[in-house]
């Protein structure tokens, strides 16, 4: 089929598809009047149930912290996937670039690039970690602080070289990481099962409101998570620059 | 003016991701998925979500463009 | 204005699939995915949204304010982060069918070799 009468297809199903999703939003309340009662009951019973001033971590990481693990699995098996794609296939094996680049050099970063991204590196690290420390105080949790610990490494990255990457993050250590971050959810859950109750309870003391120690399990897996993203981000960032910079098709002599 | 603000963030976002997919360049459209991430993010902190305005900022400005430049620098650069 | 935010998203959904369907470029076609997926956000977070209130966060106001729905921010921000690092799996692929037949455009790819 030509590329014309593709795009009239579509533009017909589109058409179509637009009308019908319209059609279905038009079922929801008005924006701006949330009417339904989940929300409502969560937003009053998070603070005195469970000692969380973040409502939406405690959703993610308690009230449904199943579904949360699903996802984190998601993600492991997403890193797994780049890992495996990308690693050298039987035909290629690791040269290093400057041997096919003779007389040629690469450009060097400049300097100030180099400052810029040294001087960044170590207020990145303390903003993740007080990010994933306070996901059940103020908005941020194991997420957005592990993916913001991951740009700390990319800095590293670009302040230097590649083997400077290696060398802070050195592969084996940071797949043990990301296995430990994930496996540590699932493991955290086991303690309410060892305690007698469901899986996934949260069993452990729930302190005061507001403090770092405060909601039982939620810190704990916030951590874990944290150090999971992480990881996951590190490793495929490692794997790119890996193919890029390493693998090279084999001789055909 | 709340209402404002969501409005102009609205409809920014429709024009800029009508930009997104109309760059066809990989490489601009890098440059332009991470203003489209900012904006987003801006959109849900408008929204009353400063959670996901969080997420969406770091990934979508930075994690998806990085990720873009690198596929582009392999498949550039890469095998013979 | 109480349905704006609805066609915007149906909107970002549209020309979403639009860059997706007449792309010629894989990687161009895989942040085509990324504003279908933006579509959703803006949707499920319209959903919740409630005139005068505020975010579900009780650190400094106290308990019976009222405040947007929490639990459709939970899942718009576990969708962040796992559509990044699906977008990366499929980058890989992309990687990967580039190296096999040296091109990335998908008009070209349609043959499949044994």
């Amino acid at each position: 089929m030509s590329r014309q009468a593709r795009t009239m297809l579509f533009l017909v199903g589109a058409v179509g598809l637009g009308v019908l999703v319209l059609w279905a939003y038009a079922g929801l309340p008005d924006f701006g009047h949330y009417k339904g009662p989940y929300g409502d009951i969560l937003n009053a019973v998070s603070v005195p149930e469970r000692n969380i001033t973040d409502v939406v971590t405690a959703v993610n990481f308690d009230y449904r912290g199943f579904d949360t693990l699903g996802e984190e699995f998601i993600l492991f098996a997403a890193v797994i996937g780049v890992a495996i794609l990308l690693r050298a296939q039987r035909d290629e094996e690791e040269r290093e670039a400057t041997e096919f680049a003779f007389g040629r050099s690469a450009p060097r970063t400049s300097d100030a690039v180099r400052v810029v991204a040294i001087t960044l590196v170590g207020p990145t690290v303390v903003t993740g970690l007080y990010i994933v420390a306070h996901g059940h105080l103020t908005p941020g949790g194991g997420f957005q602080g592990g993916v913001v610990l991951a740009t700390a490494l990319v800095l590293v990255y670009l302040a230097g070289e590649y083997v400077f990457l290696r060398r802070t993050a050195p592969l084996s250590l940071v797949e043990v990481c990301e296995a430990i971050g994930g496996g540590g959810f699932a493991v955290i859950g086991l303690a309410g099962l060892v305690a007698g109750l469901a899986y996934m309870e949260n069993v452990f003391p729930l302190g005061e409101v507001g403090r770092l120690n405060s909601a039982g399990t939620v810190p704990l897996i916030n951590l874990s998570v944290g150090l999971e993203v992480a990881a996951g981000f590190v490793l495929i960032l490692v794997e790119f620059l890996e193919q890029t910079l390493m693998v090279r098709l084999k001789e055909r002599t | 003016m709340n209402t404002a603000l969501q409005l102009a963030a609205l409809t920014m976002v429709a024009a800029v991701g009508l930009g997104v997919v109309l760059t066809r360049d990989p490489l601009r459209q890098a440059v332009v998925v991470s203003f489209f991430g900012m904006l987003l993010g801006v959109l849900f902190f408008v929204f009353q979500a400063p959670d996901v305005a969080l997420s969406e900022i770091v990934v979508g400005a930075v994690a998806a463009p990085l990720m873009i430049l690198l596929a582009l620098a392999k498949v550039r650069g890469g095998a013979e | 204005m109480s349905f704006y935010p609805f066609v915007v998203a149906a909107w970002l959904l549209l020309i979403g699939l639009y860059g997706v369907v007449t792309s010629r470029n894989l990687i161009h076609l895989i942040v085509c995915m990324q504003v279908v997926q933006a579509s959703t956000y803006v949707l499920l977070l319209s959903i919740g949204f409630r005139h005068d209130a505020v975010p579900p966060v009780f650190a400094e106001v106290p308990v019976g304010t009222p405040a947007v729905d929490p639990v459709v921010q939970a899942l718009a921000l576990t969708d962040v982060v796992v559509g990044a690092t699906v977008s990366a799996l499929l980058f890989a692929l992309a990687v990967q069918v580039h190296k096999r037949s040296h091109t990335l455009d998908p008009a070209r790819l349609s043959g499949l070799r044994g």
